[in-house]
């Protein structure tokens, strides 16, 4: 079968690459600039059997997608800013529950109510440690809106072999561009599905880790495993405990199943760094102006290239380190106040140099403008 | 030797509960299990959930598909549990700051929907888990920790409350009701539809002391010679029922349900891929 070409938004391929990796249930409330991936979804979903549920608030929207998939669904949100924040104390339950789920957030200006329409990427931290206590995160930022559908299929990857609420930030501009895509046909995606427990349900201990298993073996609540679930510190029972070695082993572990496999989850790219004195870090719809720029500025004799993190979190140390071990120039691009260039300089090796560009006023940042820096600040 | 009905939905192992001696929630707990006794629900079909306070412990104590989830935001779960899977009869304990402060925009909605989910209310009057603040139902005047002078709020009742956004069946009995609560759970569950049942419970160690309700035997006399039930509400003069709570089945109406509407819209759009 020939695989389909379309003319596509970025929002659109979201949800089209959410529904390839088998999204059956969305629960959520609109916000721009993410109020597409609603509006399809509700399209969508009924036609490939599966729900679309609009709730009273972004909170309520989380809850109900961690619910959706306790019950069997693979479940995801979409959201932006504010209503991201909204949503953090149940990524929080989700993350000690392991309940997976994927939850988009096309990134708008802030704080607050901010610049609605207007890209951004001021949400690279919240990201993180946006709901409280230790957690691992994984979060993953699209250029394209074909990366945006890859990306969408990978975020649902990851959160059920993770067993892991996984974001997915997008920004304005990637969320309402428009670019011509070709959707894979069903047989070159690949999905992966979380490992059910086949034990006696007698024998079912839900947050067991199984030895050569990385995370408990997941069932659904109606498929006869009757068990509990709580945000509370459980042991591998499910069950409530006060216990600090319970505690400490579970939030170590919690962690670690991503840390430990960063290798499965670092996705990048690497454009024009073989020869390259500078590289530009950056990301989003950042690294398409990145990506211009070392286009021209090759072609004015300067040696240019491109570091893209395709994962955000976990943080790409090692690759970080190796790459301003290799360039000793760095130049970090974001549309933000320098969120992601803390982590660079964080892993970057003693003697490389790090330089921002930054800009927070709901402009996309330009292949000029960072031309100029390059000229002017950083080979002058 | 325990009874018959503790080892057959009760996880023995979890037992004792955590509750002060005289908490009401105990006897509210074991009226819902005797409703899905009653019921003949098959265990792996029902699914408890609750938000975070004394009462929403409950769950664990149960044993079905339970679920212990943020403050407030129960229902909130509930509702993506039922739209994922209808089959499963969901059930959800809730105290009443859980379900009608922080939550009490999901009790509205879930209740507007018309969502095939049974709410049981534990309602002491107080938040109890944080040590005896007031709540959305503390009686005005009456005291918490965090309303030393009497609190000036007005309260709510929770039964007006789900029956004027949308519930379609709406109940109240008491903790000393218990039978009756069991009887109410009964047929909220057997409600198509978003079913309300606020079962008074006691506290005595923060409302009891704080507002000198006495013990909890007092307590439970308070709620026998005040309440009233619905049935014999039109052969008492008006001033008679100031203050009562009144208890029965107070509304019931049969409206689409949620997951069932969407079904058909599945069945109409669905497409063979
Ligand atoms: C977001 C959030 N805010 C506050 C709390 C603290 N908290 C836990 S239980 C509770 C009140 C519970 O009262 P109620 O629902 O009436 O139940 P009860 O304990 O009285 O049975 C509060 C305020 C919390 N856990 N989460
Ligand atoms: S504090 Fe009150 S509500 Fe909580 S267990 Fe004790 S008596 Fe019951």
């Amino acid at each position: 079968m020939e695989n389909k070409v379309k003319l596509m938004q970025g929002n659109e391929a979201c949800v089209e690459g959410a529904l390839a990796a088998g999204m059956k249930f969305y629960a959520g409330y609109p916000i721009t600039p993410s109020t597409e991936i609603a509006e399809i979804s509700s399209l969508r979903l009924p036609r490939v059997g599966g729900k679309f549920i609009q709730m009273e608030d972004e909170i309520a929207g989380m809850a109900a997608v961690i619910g959706g998939s306790l019950a069997g669904l693979k479940s995801m949100t979409a959201t932006s800013g504010p209503g991201f924040s909204l949503k953090q104390e149940n990524i929080g339950y989700a993350t000690i529950t392991e309940i997976p789920c994927v939850i988009v957030n096309v990134q708008r200006g802030g704080p607050s109510t901010g610049l609605p329409t207007s890209p951004s990427q001021g949400d690279v931290m919240q990201a993180k440690w946006g709901t409280h206590g230790d957690h691992p995160m994984i979060a993953l930022t699209p250029y394209s809106v074909r990366e945006t559908f890859d990306l969408t299929i990978k975020a649902f990857n990851y959160a059920e072999k993770y067993r892991t609420p996984v974001i997915l930030l997008l920004d304005e501009v990637i969320g309402h561009l428009r670019e011509k895509i070709e959707i894979p046909n069903k047989e070159e995606i690949e999905i992966f599905d979380r490992v059910k427990p086949s034990c006696e349900p007698k024998d079912y201990k839900p947050y067991r880790v199984e030895e050569n298993d990385l995370v408990p073996k997941m069932a659904s609540f109606g498929e006869g495993y009757r068990y509990h679930v709580t945000g509370l510190v459980h042991d591998e029972t499910g069950f409530p405990s006060n216990d600090s070695k319970i505690a400490e082993e579970l939030v170590n572990r919690l962690v670690n199943k991503v840390e430990d496999n960063i290798e499965d989850i670092a996705n990048y790219e690497e454009y024009m760094l073989d020869d390259a004195d500078i590289a530009i870090v950056a990301y989003g719809a950042t690294a398409r102006s990145a990506k211009s720029a070392v286009n021209e500025a090759r072609e004015n004799g300067l040696k240019v290239g491109l570091f893209r993190p395709i994962t955000i979190w976990p943080f790409l140390t090692k690759q970080i380190k190796e790459l301003t071990k290799k360039v000793k120039k760095i130049l970090v691009v974001e549309m933000n106040l320098g969120q992601y260039l803390i982590e660079v300089e964080r892993a970057a090796d003693k003697g490389a140099t790090i330089y921002r560009y930054n800009k927070i006023n709901g402009q996309l940042i330009s292949p000029d403008e960072i031309i100029k820096k390059i000229k002017e600040d950083i080979y002058a | 030797m325990p009874s018959k009905l503790l080892q057959k939905y009760f996880r023995m192992d979890k037992l004792p509960h955590i509750w002060c001696p005289g908490c009401g929630h105990g006897i509210i707990m074991k009226s819902v299990v005797e409703a899905i006794d009653e019921l003949g629900l098959e265990k792996d079909k029902v699914c408890i959930v609750s938000g975070i306070g004394c009462s929403s412990r409950a769950p664990g104590y149960m044993d079905f598909n339970t679920l212990h989830t943020t403050h407030g935001r129960a229902l909130a779960f509930a509702t993506g549990i039922k739209m994922a899977n209808p089959e499963l009869h969901v059930i959800v304990v809730t105290g009443d700051g859980d379900s009608a402060a922080i939550g009490g925009n999901h009790l509205i909605h879930a209740a507007r929907r018309n969502i095939d989910i049974t709410t049981v209310v534990f309602n002491n009057n107080i938040y109890g888990m944080t040590g005896g603040q007031y709540s959305p139902t503390t009686p005005t005047r009456e005291k918490g920790t965090t309303a030393p002078y009497g609190n000036i709020d007005k309260n709510f009742d929770l039964c007006e409350l789900a029956k004027a956004s949308g519930a379609t069946y709406t109940a109240r009995a008491t903790a000393y009701h218990a039978k009756m609560i069991k009887d109410l759970v009964v047929k909220g569950v057997k409600n198509k539809g978003f079913s309300f049942v606020e079962s008074i419970s006691i506290c005595p160690t923060y409302y009891g002391r704080k507002n000198k309700k006495g013990e909890s035997p007092d307590m439970m006399k308070y709620l026998k010679d005040n309440s009233i039930n619905v049935k014999a509400l039109n052969k008492l003069p008006k001033d008679d029922l100031k203050d009562k709570i009144v208890i029965g089945e107070l509304y019931k109406n049969e409206e689409a349900e949620y997951t069932e509407e969407y079904q058909k819209i599945i069945e109409m759009f669905r497409q063979e891929v």
